[in-house]
């Protein structure tokens, strides 16, 4: 309401479209409109749009272009990733290992499998959210058929070790797949030598359009297809290519992986200087997620006795834009699955914030929410009864 | 999401407190669902002087314990104890249908407060006439 301005703190949620991107899908609208499986020169240079966003998307995993397919986006693929594995190597076996801080897209997919008959183990993670390489070892049986553990959290940012997670899974000869969507642009990623069998990424999360994404899946792997219909994507994935959101997903992953270390030092900076302005401000604070594994623009801290949708009013009220692991916000009565799975007690997991820093984000911004957020937390606490002006404990108080 | 009636008693909160020696205090929630609602009443010759709330919760329940406690100021408990969820979200102009709960929470706020001043003066409490098994019909997150 009357907000002055826009602090744009959700890129975990989403990002803006990068002008280079927008300028680079323009023509594929109205005037280079021809399907890509036609004949003539439009629909050629259709195909070689596809073509050359697809060398882009390789060459940023270290990929061959012929192991890349294009989909609608994070979703698809995940869904596409297990669910094809799943089915493909049913005679070999039936159970698939997962980690408990999956996104749904994971989750509710392994949850689906269980119901046709697969098992499913659900890693548990440690206090910051790393899955264990040894958990992992011995979760492995002689009908494991996929593994799918997150390269970083969505909510928390914690950084998954995936390069060691990929070799045991090798050792194992189990195929081993990734959800990227996070990762993409802020860590660099090698297939090969990282392991990785299968890998999630969608572009909307760094600077591309949305409903669009892609599956790296390595020569040799046995997959079903998830999409039926026309040829598509070499047989693998029905349905006319969104021509524009693969030309915009090309030239964004392009932008997003050219320089990761110096995008990286940026946000880090400015995300360090907000984490510690809120830890040193606010008492009755703590960091959720790894302190150093973490993604560079990820925030995630919990304040006691203060409910996160609440937080989330008041932010928005000033124009901060922001997200919470609060059961308020999801429609559902729990809170996030992923700080429950770190251990941290559900009362606490309702006060949870998550700030994601970007490429929009100025030292302005810190200021603005540095502060905002210490009196918006302050006015909460007043009117909780939990908050005994943080002379006890707090939270379970009954 | 909200109504702009919830986001501006969310903004501007009525009786954020408690009332020292309050005559009746009501109880109710659990920080395990993300929302504890506290309702503190001063009562002069049956009637509802005071009434002031301390919330952790949603936006819903911030607003729904400051529209409640405005509806039974100046009440007498037979009055006050007749304000329901539903008169309490009419009056926030609705809520969202996960949020109903909020107003469940109020409504059962005000009459734990007044039965405590009735067992506080030797009176035999009220009866719910619908009870509520719990305020959070849905989901896991029981008492």
């Amino acid at each position: 309401m009357g907000a002055q301005r826009t602090v744009y703190m959700d890129h975990s949620a989403t990002t803006y479209v990068r002008k280079e991107v927008v300028e680079a899908m323009a023509p594929y609208h109205a005037e280079n409109f021809g399907n890509p499986s036609s004949i003539y020169r439009i629909a050629r240079e259709s195909r070689r749009a596809i073509d050359s966003a697809r060398a882009e998307v390789a060459k940023a995993l270290g990929a061959d272009p012929d192991e890349i397919y294009f989909t609608s986006g994070g979703s698809e693929s995940d869904n596409w990733a297990i669910k094809g594995v799943a089915f493909a190597n049913r005679k070999k076996g039936n159970h698939i290992i997962t980690s408990a801080i999956e996104h749904h897209a994971v989750l509710h997919t392994c949850e689906y499998l269980e119901k046709e008959g697969f098992t499913v183990t659900y890693l548990p993670v440690d206090q910051y959210g790393l899955v264990s390489p040894a958990d992992l070892e011995k979760a492995i049986t002689d009908k494991t058929i996929l593994i799918s553990v997150m390269y970083a959290n969505n909510e928390i940012g914690t950084i998954e070790p995936i390069a060691e997670l990929g070799a045991i899974a090798r050792m194992h000869k189990v195929p081993f797949h990734t959800d990227a969507v996070q990762a993409i642009g802020n860590i660099p990623i090698d297939v090969k030598a990282q392991n990785i069998d299968l890998l999630s990424l969608s572009a909307h999360k760094f600077y591309g359009p949305k409903g669009v994404g892609a599956l790296y899946v390595r020569k040799g792997m046995k997959i079903d297809n998830l999409i039926h219909g026309g040829g598509q994507e070499r047989r693998h994935r029905a349905g006319t290519e969104n021509i524009a959101g693969i030309v915009g997903l090309g030239k964004a992953i392009a932008l997003a992986t050219a320089d990761i270390e110096g995008h990286n030092r940026r946000i880090r900076a400015l995300r360090d200087r907000l984490l510690t302005g809120i830890l040193k401000t606010i008492p009755h604070a703590r960091l959720n997620g790894h302190p150093e594994k973490r993604l560079p623009g990820n925030i995630n801290v919990s304040f006691e006795f203060v409910e996160g949708e609440s937080i989330l009013l008041w932010l928005d009220d000033e124009g901060i834009c922001a997200s919470t692991g609060s059961a308020c916000t999801s429609g559902s009565l729990e809170p996030s699955h992923v700080l429950l799975a770190t251990g941290l007690p559900v009362e606490i997991s309702h006060g949870s914030l998550r700030l994601t820093l970007g490429s929009v984000n100025t030292d302005a911004d810190v200021d603005f929410v540095l502060e905002v957020l210490p009196k918006v937390v302050s006015r909460l606490r007043e009117m909780s009864p939990l908050y005994k002006g943080g002379k006890e404990g707090g939270c379970n108080v009954q | 999401m909200y109504s702009e009636k919830v986001m501006e008693h969310f903004r501007n909160p009525r009786n954020v407190g408690e009332i020292e020696n309050a005559d009746g205090i009501g109880e109710v929630g659990n920080p395990v669902c993300g929302d504890i609602m506290n309702i503190y009443l001063k009562i002069e010759k049956n009637v509802i002087t005071d009434a002031k709330f301390k919330t952790f919760g949603c936006g819903a329940a911030i607003a729904s314990s400051s529209m409640a406690t405005e509806l039974v100021k100046g009440k007498t408990l037979e009055e006050a104890w007749e304000v329901s969820n539903k008169a309490v979200a009419e009056a926030l102009e609705g809520l969202p249908p996960i949020k109903m709960h909020c107003s469940v929470l109020a409504e059962e706020g005000i009459h734990k407060a007044i039965n405590d001043y009735r067992k506080k003066q030797g009176l035999e409490p009220w009866v719910e006439k619908n009870p509520h098994s719990h305020e959070h019909d849905e989901g896991t997150c029981q008492q």
